[in-house]
């Protein structure tokens, strides 16, 4: 079930009683599959959870891609750190145990895991930031970021991706990317949820 | 639900507390056609004597902050249904918001709801007019006129004025007429789209908060407005720390000013939300635990002199519906009294008589009545409290014809066992008690 409104799974799952609903994103809440599946891929390429340093940039206020990768990593043992621009980047995450940077290039730098998320300027009513280019400048990621970004770095993003925004093309298709494995496990991922939740192992 | 036409009663053995008339013993209280009297007064009278020994005998509460819901959403409330909700809860005055529809911004429609009070309710029923045409915020509403047909007092509750000049204008035109001006004090750019607390919570479910700063810049701005003006201006339902800080100083320098808490914000925070349970859907939202104890040390040190419910009815269908498509609002009429000897009483942060001051006491005094008080020769509005009682809150058993409350199943202690309005019993729980 996907749908716009926060909670709107756990108020279904609420009414219906011997019935399993999979979250597949709610509002800004949560998006569980999306993060089992970028688990898997930092695991598949790192071997392990425990103790990466996973940044996450961009929208988190927004995203419920942020939110559940945050969950699944801090309970795997992952160090986390998120940044962006301060009007969509809480502070209260701190309280959970993540660590909010204002500086990107100090949030990137000894990141495992770089995790981009989509910026969707176009369809928020309020400013947060004064426009993409603005954006594109400050918190995309570019052949200049890559200076200060280790070569073993993974570059991910939930997708689909505003190149030129968050991420620039050179990047996005480059050696470091793991995007389209990301697309590819989360076939495979989705794919085991729904087997598990089927009841098949009853 | 009892309803005795007899009106002579000599109520006998309760703890009697009246806040307005410094009363705390164990008497008597006599009532006789309707009006409260000495012992003197009742020779020869056939009246009933009630045993009322263990119970608390207080003047009538009242509510200033109720949505009665008619006209325009009779399928969540009614005056009948509202008032019956509000007797069995042991209030015997509500004062009735006027977001109603149409809207209670002329005097025709005062009249109209005067009329349904008189039909239909079985305690008084206030009216409480408009601040502005159609609670749209831009022109003054006809505020002699409503008071020619007698508001109690103005609100736009629900929304704000946001314009600062009109609303020193209403609050200067409003004082010729001795109005209390009572605000929803909410600016409107900051909460928008906001369905809880912004905070911790917020962040953490992902849904779109309304900062405390919401509420504390219209309060700030009512303050300075009352200091400029003279007028006095209440707030309504007040929720955050600041909120009551500001309160504090204000009105330790002598600025008009008054504040109300409701029993929600004394009771629940922000943390109930992550059930997504619609009930828990109000505004101002619940806030966090500091915000909550800010509320009870606000009540505690006179910050705060008025609890109000903001009963607000929503129909199950309304408020089945995700979080954020809900409406704002809980019913809170018949759970007041609980929720508050539990967890103010009980808990040791005020006194009954405290509390019962919060009922009586302070709404009387912002209304400019003669209510709220057991004074001789005053009408017998009565509230009898049995405030040692366990029992668990059960929505099945409700007079509001609606059921959004997050009570339901709340272990209480304490609850009303009797109301009189005008010396009538319109709700008694004294029999089945026995």
């Amino acid at each position: 079930m996907r749908h716009s409104a926060a909670g709107a799974p756990n108020f279904l799952s609420r009414e219906l009683a011997d019935c399993s609903i999979v979250n597949a994103g709610d509002g800004a809440h949560s998006h569980p599959t999306q993060a089992l599946l970028d688990l898997f891929t930092m695991r598949e390429k790192k071997g392990r959870i425990e103790g990466l340093n996973v940044a996450i940039i961009g929208d988190i206020l927004h995203s419920r891609v942020a939110r559940s990768n945050i969950w699944g990593l801090l309970k795997l043992g992952a160090n986390v750190t998120i940044s962006g621009p301060a009007t969509l980047v809480p502070k209260e995450f701190e309280k959970i145990g993540v660590r909010v940077c204002r500086n990107l290039k100090d949030a990137v730098k000894d990141a495992d895991v770089i995790n981009l998320l989509r910026i969707q300027h176009e369809r928020q009513r309020t400013e947060y930031f004064p426009g993409t280019g603005e954006y594109a400048k400050f918190y995309g990621i570019n052949p200049d970021s890559m200076k200060y970004i280790s070569p073993e770095t993974l570059i991910m993003h939930p997708g689909p991706i505003n190149r030129g925004v968050e991420l620039d093309s050179a990047i996005a298709d480059g050696p470091q990317s793991v995007i389209l494995e990301q697309v590819t496990n989360g076939l495979a991922v989705r794919m085991a949820v729904l087997f598990l939740v089927a009841g098949a192992l009853k | 639900m009892m309803m005795k036409k007899q009106n002579n009663w000599i109520l006998s053995g309760a703890r009697v507390i009246d806040p307005v008339n410094n009363i705390d013993e164990v008497r008597k209280v006599y009532i006789k056609d309707g009006i409260i009297v000495d012992e003197a007064a009742m020779q020869g009278v056939d009246a009933e004597e009630l045993d009322l020994t263990g119970k608390v005998v207080a003047p009538g509460f009242i509510d200033v902050h109720v949505h009665l819901r008619q006209p325009g959403k009779v399928d969540a409330e009614t005056v009948r249904t509202g008032t019956q909700a509000a007797a069995a809860g042991g209030f015997t005055t509500v004062v009735a918001m006027p977001n109603t529809s149409p809207v209670t911004d002329n005097a025709a429609q005062v009249q109209y709801i005067r009329e349904l009070a008189e039909r239909d309710g079985i305690v008084h029923v206030l009216p409480c007019g408009a601040l502005s045409k159609g609670l749209a915020g831009e022109e003054m509403a006809p505020i002699g006129s409503l008071a020619s047909v007698g508001v109690a007092a103005l609100s736009d509750d629900g929304k704000c004025v946001q314009n600062h000049e009109l609303m020193r204008h209403i609050v200067e035109y409003a004082s010729n007429f001795d109005l209390p001006i009572m605000d929803h004090c909410e600016n409107t750019a900051l909460a928008a789209g906001g369905v809880m607390h912004e905070g911790y919570w917020s962040v953490l479910l992902g849904m779109k908060g309304q900062p405390s700063a919401a509420e504390e810049l219209m309060i700030s701005r009512n303050i300075m407005l009352a200091r400029m003006t003279g007028c006095r201006i209440h707030m309504q339902h007040v929720s955050a720390r600041e909120s009551v800080a500001l309160l504090r100083y204000a009105r330790a320098n002598g600025i008009p000013v008054t504040g109300e808490a409701t029993p929600h914000h004394i009771a629940l925070t922000d943390v109930e939300i992550k059930r997504f349970d619609t009930n828990y859907k109000m505004n101002p939202p619940l806030r966090s635990e500091d915000d909550r104890m800010a509320v009870i040390e606000g009540l505690q040190d006179g910050t705060l002199t008025i609890i109000a419910t903001d009963h607000a009815p929503h129909t199950q269908t309304a408020k089945q519906v995700e979080f954020d498509y809900a409406p704002f609002g809980i019913i809170g009429l018949e759970t007041a009294v609980p929720v508050t000897m539990t967890e103010l009483v009980h808990k040791g942060y005020l006194t009954l008589p405290q509390l019962i001051s919060k009922f009586t006491k302070g709404p009387a005094e912002l209304l400019k009545r003669p209510i709220g008080s057991l004074s001789l020769g005053s009408a017998a509005d009565v509230t009898v409290i049995d405030p040692d009682v366990e029992h668990t809150i059960d929505i099945s058993t409700f007079y509001s014809k609606s059921r959004n409350t997050p009570f339901d199943g709340y272990q209480a202690k304490g609850r009303t066992a009797a109301t009189f309005v005008d010396g009538v019993c319109v709700y008694s729980r004294l029999d089945e008690d026995r």
